[in-house]
């Protein structure tokens, strides 16, 4: 007998046995299959009905969109099914064929160039926007919200507006100035009525600030009128100078083009206009506070399409008659207002989940109104809302699309005018036409909501570091 | 602007006339706002005034007894072209309630749906929801309106081609299927069956959906009168219940009797009626289907693609919902020995409701207001009879539109009124 | 606050300021505002450069013509039928030529002067021929699709009723295009609208061969340009435009001949080329404002023949609107 079965624990083992792997039931891609599969008999129908699901929608949209496509042809008989002799899928020479009104609309060939500058400009400034780790924020954010919107302006419609007159003009004081003389292809008349005017406004603001805020605030309000204007000024010089660019009619545009117009500049005007009214909403001047309120809820309570009706047909009617707006201006105008009172709304939230201390703290530096709201409570605000404020960005992007009852053609409109055309009627132009403009709709959607996520990502992260 | 008024506050202290005096300054902003807004009133009053006097159009909504004249494809009351406006917009408002109506209770059971389908634990289900969200949410609804009605709706077959749907031709395509695999001999009775039933009920086609009317005959008031009877009966039954239920913890099957009330009563007052009640079936004659119940398509594509575009984000919404109620609920409520339908039925959803109902009030809304999207397909909603034709043809511009504007808003207004007490009710009772 | 109140009224004045006339807002602005139909054969389409043609297009450049001496003074805007009397009421066209039929509502209580009738139609309906209709009292049971906004959208139902047919539905669609798409796939078993417009419907339809415009014509639709009530000058403007082009063709005056005409003798053409008298300042313009418009677009037959005549794809016959001395009943008022 060895020392061993001296032990007093005999039937105790001195080695720890290795624990057994768990049943082949529970391990591995079986256990993942088990959880994510197949756990019960209603888990297992469903699956099933799944991947069935799949199977019957997925090939058959391969089939139709790559393999029965037809990629080239010049008219509907390379997509008719009785001409190409096999059955036919998507019709993409239908695209080809109509790429231009869809991108362009009619704007005119010879200055397609124009657009096509605006649209890689916008992507290269906005992509470095977009992207974190790039350099030169501030440099870039006034590029792309300053000075890219003067020139996409200037080369879309080709500048040189020839304006006539300025305040004074219009006030009745047109016989000042030498009417119809120009300088360089600028109106002298408009000119020196900007001058004038500008220097009257500044000598006014100075006289108003002496006057309720002592008198040594009226240099700085001269000043800041005086700046104001020159901004103004510079503006209005891009537009009035004569670049040699051919004029360009709004009508004339169309397609991605009107699309990308009115969800850009709705964009970039709603999100202020909103802080405004959010702001607006949560003052403590009772006529302020009500109007905000009674601004937002008009706007969020009628449809979009009464508001684009009014715009464009019956607007005029409680305009002067000599006052004419330009139609896609006036679109514009509507889908802006429309989405700036979301914005409010979600401006508002945000704002309200801001705690009370983050005032009083702002206070307590002896921060004014304005700049408390801009250096402490606005930033953090903002913040916290930024999924909301993209996804009121991705509805008005889908927003755009409600022109078309206004007869102003963006992409859906023109893809819908492409479909009346005889050259191009068969069986399958309409999926094609739909999985086109879809594909390009879901692109500008998906790619907004999925920046928001990583960007909402991003801050989550640096709260918590 | 700021920076001037900071250094110089120290100069301003002491008089009675400061800018950063804010009873002062509100009064002044306050004034401004006013101004300009009599001003902007006034001036359009006056621009349309001027404008309309010149037209020697008369304002005033006389117009709306005026015979309407023209013919509208659906109406829920009856209607024909010898009635007025005040009519006609009656019709187009009902129409827009009612795809509002069913476009809602679609969508937010299709959205809760693939909301709690996205948190399946079953990959494939989770991975198609999240796909439905996001096509759904991201392609225009006015897209999706025109996709289902020129894509989809419009290829469907001409009336005499009609897809015929029920029994009969579930039957015959069983037969066709087995005679084709060579088992004629068990295919006999399915078509002996398909002949037994008959023609087929239901059709489909380019003309819409076609179902078999119920006729109401003499006496069928008193099966309306049954079926509200037992609508009450059971609602005070669950009552009843809930009562006992929590003071003597007895437990009382409410649906099934419920359901049994609202089943039977009806039945009976029917049978005591003598079956006042028969099924018109449509038939095929000249053009189209003649008697039964049509449903058009342009309402199919504008509900379909309302619900299923809204179901989108209701599914976002009752999944962030859902998020929202912390893990320990749902722990706790297994370890009280609930499965996992329950645990979400009776103490997952109740707690999600408080977050969800708010933002669903504004995606009832949505759809409510993209339902005048109508006009795109030719649905007869409030927009295109009122704000279209009638508009057209009266030339009352803003009498029309503002008609239509104060009916969007009065909606939105109800529907959110209505929200807000079911959110009270829902809302977090803190003991 | 005096001074606030005084820049106040200042800018009040620009809103009271009064209205001045059509023909001045259409100098000033430099083009003339002019709404047409969104895509019709013959009448008013755009072509891939979105230059517009068609018989209410060149109603409108002739107008253009004769005030700023250049057809291409036009701002197209084009209108679906629901939303052409808004945009007119409201300004936001000054003349509206898009085969609008004359009625008397839309010619009293809607504020409008229709300055003639440029086109003597009437309504019809287009049918598949798999059909086999033979005319328009067969169509008991029908569906009927037609453009909302139109006298025809009336009519149909009029028509029904007093033929005792019932339609099955008459689904109204907001624009041509739509409509007509709704009949090509089947929606409705007819499509109703203007006979000219039929036709040119008739030609944008994938085979025009399988459809057919039904014999009868139930209505009359006198189409017309019209304008707004309340400018008088603009109304005499429009409407002379209008029996120019009629005179024009009467007295033989045309595109080509048009310059050798101004040294005729004869003084109905000297009296409407202006080297006889100034009655075109009696419209704001000048004496020879008939001449521009000739020069510019032709007279009535040869927009005429341009755009609808047997030589187009549309083939309309004059017909009606053939001159009132050779068996029509267009007829243009005397220049005197």
């Amino acid at each position: 007998m060895s020392d061993q079965t001296l032990s007093p624990h005999v039937f105790v083992s001195s080695v720890l046995l290795e624990p057994a792997p768990p049943p082949v039931s529970d391990r591995g891609p079986v256990r993942w299959a088990r959880a994510h599969l197949f756990g019960s008999v209603p888990q297992v129908l469903l699956t099933l009905f799944g991947i069935w699901l799949v199977f019957a929608v997925i090939p058959p949209l391969v089939q139709f969109f790559l393999i029965d496509a037809v990629w080239e042809g010049t008219d509907r008989k390379a997509c008719l099914p009785a001409d190409v002799g096999h059955p036919v899928g998507a019709c993409w020479p239908f695209i080809w064929a109509k790429i231009n009104q869809l991108t362009y609309g009619f704007y005119p060939a010879d200055e397609r160039w124009r657009v096509n500058v605006v649209y890689a400009l916008g992507a290269v400034l906005l992509l470095p926007l977009l992207i974190q780790k790039v350099p030169y924020k501030r440099l870039n954010a006034i590029l792309f919200f300053g000075v890219y919107p003067v020139v996409a302006f200037v080369l879309l419609t080709g500048g040189n507006f020839g304006l006539k007159r300025f305040l004074l003009g219009y006030l009745g004081f047109d016989g000042l100035f030498p009417i119809g003389a120009t300088v360089a292809g600028l109106s002298v008349a408009f000119w020196a009525d900007f001058v004038v005017s500008s220097a009257l406004l500044a000598l006014g603001a100075a006289a108003l600030a002496r006057f309720v805020a002592g008198p040594g605030a009226g240099l700085g309000a001269a000043r800041n009128t005086l700046s104001a204007l020159g901004i103004l000024g510079a503006v209005l010089l891009a537009a009035d100078i004569d670049v040699g660019l051919q004029p360009v009619e709004t009508r004339l545009w169309g397609g991605l083009l009107v699309t990308l117009v009115i969800a850009v500049t709705g964009i970039t005007a709603s999100l202020p206009f909103g802080i405004l009214l959010a702001l607006g909403r949560r003052s403590h001047l009772p006529l302020v506070k009500i109007c905000s309120i009674l601004f937002i809820e008009f706007w969020r309570g009628v449809p979009l399409i009464t508001v684009l009706f009014f715009a464009t047909y019956m607007l005029p009617l409680f305009l002067p008659g000599q006052l004419t707006i330009d139609g896609l201006l006036r679109a514009v105008v509507g889908v802006a207002l429309f989405a700036s009172a979301y914005m409010a709304e979600v401006v508002r939230g945000g704002l309200q989940a801001i705690p009370k201390g983050q005032y009083e703290g702002a206070m307590a530096l002896g921060l004014p109104g304005s700049l408390k709201m801009r250096l402490v409570v606005l930033p953090q605000a903002l913040k916290l809302v930024i999924p909301g404020i993209v996804n009121n960005f991705i509805g008005l992007f889908k927003d755009t699309t409600l022109v078309l009852i206004v007869s102003i053609f963006d992409l859906l409109g023109a893809m819908r005018a492409a479909f009346t055309d005889p050259n191009w009627a068969t069986p399958t132009t309409l999926f094609t036409g739909f999985g086109f403009a879809g594909i390009v709709y879901f692109v500008f959607c998906f790619g907004m909501s999925r920046y928001s996520m990583a960007l909402e990502k991003r801050l989550d992260r640096a709260r918590h570091h | 602007m700021s920076d001037a008024r900071l250094s110089d506050r120290g100069a301003v202290r002491g008089r009675r006339w400061s800018w950063t005096d804010p009873k002062l300054r509100s009064s002044v902003i306050q004034i401004a706002l006013g101004l300009v807004l009599v001003w902007l009133a006034w001036s359009f009053y006056a621009n349309a005034e001027a404008n309309l006097s010149r037209l020697g159009i008369a304002s005033g909504f006389s117009f709306l007894d005026d015979r309407a004249g023209f013919a509208i494809s659906q109406s829920l009351i009856p209607y024909n072209e010898n009635m007025s406006y005040g009519r006609a917009f009656l019709v187009g408002l009902l129409n827009t309630l009612l795809v509002a109506f069913l476009g809602v209770i679609l969508a937010t059971i299709l959205g809760f749906l693939m909301g709690v389908a996205r948190l399946s634990r079953n990959v494939v289900i989770k991975a198609l929801a999240s796909a439905y969200v996001e096509v759904t949410r991201n392609l225009p609804p006015l897209f999706q309106i025109l996709f289902w009605y020129l894509a989809v709706l419009a290829t469907l077959p001409s009336p005499r081609q009609s897809w015929g749907l029920g029994l009969q031709p579930i039957f015959s395509g069983i037969a066709s299927g087995l005679s084709a695999i060579g088992l004629g001999v068990l295919a006999t009775p399915f078509s002996g069956l398909a002949a037994a039933v008959g023609a087929p009920d239901v059709y489909v086609n380019n003309r819409g959906l076609i179902l078999p009317r119920p006729v109401f005959g003499e006496g069928s008031g008193a099966i309306l009168i049954a079926v509200l009877v037992a609508l009450v009966a059971s609602f005070v039954l669950a009552r009843w219940a809930r009562k006992r239920r929590e003071a003597t913890g007895r437990p009382f099957p409410v649906f099934w009797s419920g359901l049994a009330l609202i089943v039977v009563l009806p039945l009976l007052a029917a049978a005591a009626t003598g079956f006042p009640l028969h099924i018109e079936t449509p038939e095929l004659r000249g053009f189209n289907f003649v008697g039964g119940l049509s449903v058009m398509p342009e309402f199919v594509a504008l509900l379909l693609a309302l619900s299923t575009y809204t179901a989108g984000f209701i599914a976002e919404i009752v999944r962030s919902g859902i998020l929202a109620v912390s893990k320990g609920q749902t722990e706790a409520a297994h370890s009280l020995g609930l499965r996992g339908g329950p645990t979400l039925r009776l103490v997952v959803i109740p707690q999600a409701m408080r977050v969800i109902v708010p933002p669903l009030t504004s995606q009832y809304l949505n759809l409510t207001k993209n339902s005048s999207l109508g006009v795109a397909v030719g649905y007869p909603d409030l927009f295109a009879i009122f704000a279209g034709t009638t508009l057209n043809q009266t030339g009352q511009a803003i009498e029309i539109i503002a008609m239509t504007m104060a009916v969007y808003l009065v909606i939105s207004i109800v529907t959110s009124l209505i929200m807000g007490w079911y959110n009270k009710r829902v809302a977090l009772v803190e003991r | 606050m005096k001074r606030f109140l005084l820049a106040a009224a200042g800018f009040l004045s620009l809103v009271g300021a009064a209205h001045a006339g059509t023909l001045d807002d259409v100098k000033t602005r430099g083009a003339l505002n002019c709404g047409v139909s969104q895509g019709l054969p013959g009448f008013s389409t755009p072509n891939d450069k979105n230059e517009w043609s068609g018989f209410d297009v060149d109603f409108c450049r002739a107008i253009a013509a004769a005030i700023f001496n250049d057809p291409n003074k036009v701002k197209f805007t084009p209108l679906s039928a629901k939303d052409r009397f808004t945009a007119l009421t409201s300004g936001a066209i000054d003349v509206l030529s898009r085969n609008t039929t004359w009625t008397m509502s839309r010619d009293t209580t809607l504020g409008f002067n229709f300055a003639g009738v440029t086109y003597y139609d009437g309504q019809g309906f287009l049918v598949r021929k798999s059909l086999g209709l033979k005319g328009s009292k067969e169509l008991d049971g029908a569906s009927v699709c037609v453009q909302t906004g139109t006298s025809n959208e009336l009519n149909v139902s009029d028509y029904f009723r007093a033929n005792g047919m019932k339609y099955r539905e008459v689904i109204a669609f907001g624009t041509l295009d739509e409509t007509v798409k709704a009949y090509e796939s089947g929606r409705c078993d007819v499509f109703t609208s203007d006979r000219s417009q039929l036709a040119a419907v008739r030609l944008k339809l994938t085979n025009p061969a399988d459809h057919i415009v039904l014999p009868e014509t139930i209505s009359k639709e006198p189409l017309g340009p019209l304008v707004r009530h309340g400018d008088d000058q603009w109304f005499d403007l429009v409407k002379w435009t209008y029996f120019a082009l009629l005179d024009a063709e009467e007295l033989g005056v045309n595109q080509k001949n048009v310059d050798e005409m101004l040294s005729s003798p004869n003084p109905e053409v000297k009296r409407l080329l202006g080297t006889d008298g100034k009655y075109g300042e009696g419209i704001g313009l000048t004496a020879d404002w008939a001449v521009r418009i000739v020069k510019a677009t032709g007279n009535y037959g040869e927009i005429y023949d341009r755009n609808l005549g047997p030589s187009t794809p549309l083939g309309l016959e004059r017909g009606l609107n053939n001159l009132w001395n050779k068996g029509g009943i267009q007829y243009g008022m005397p220049v005197r």
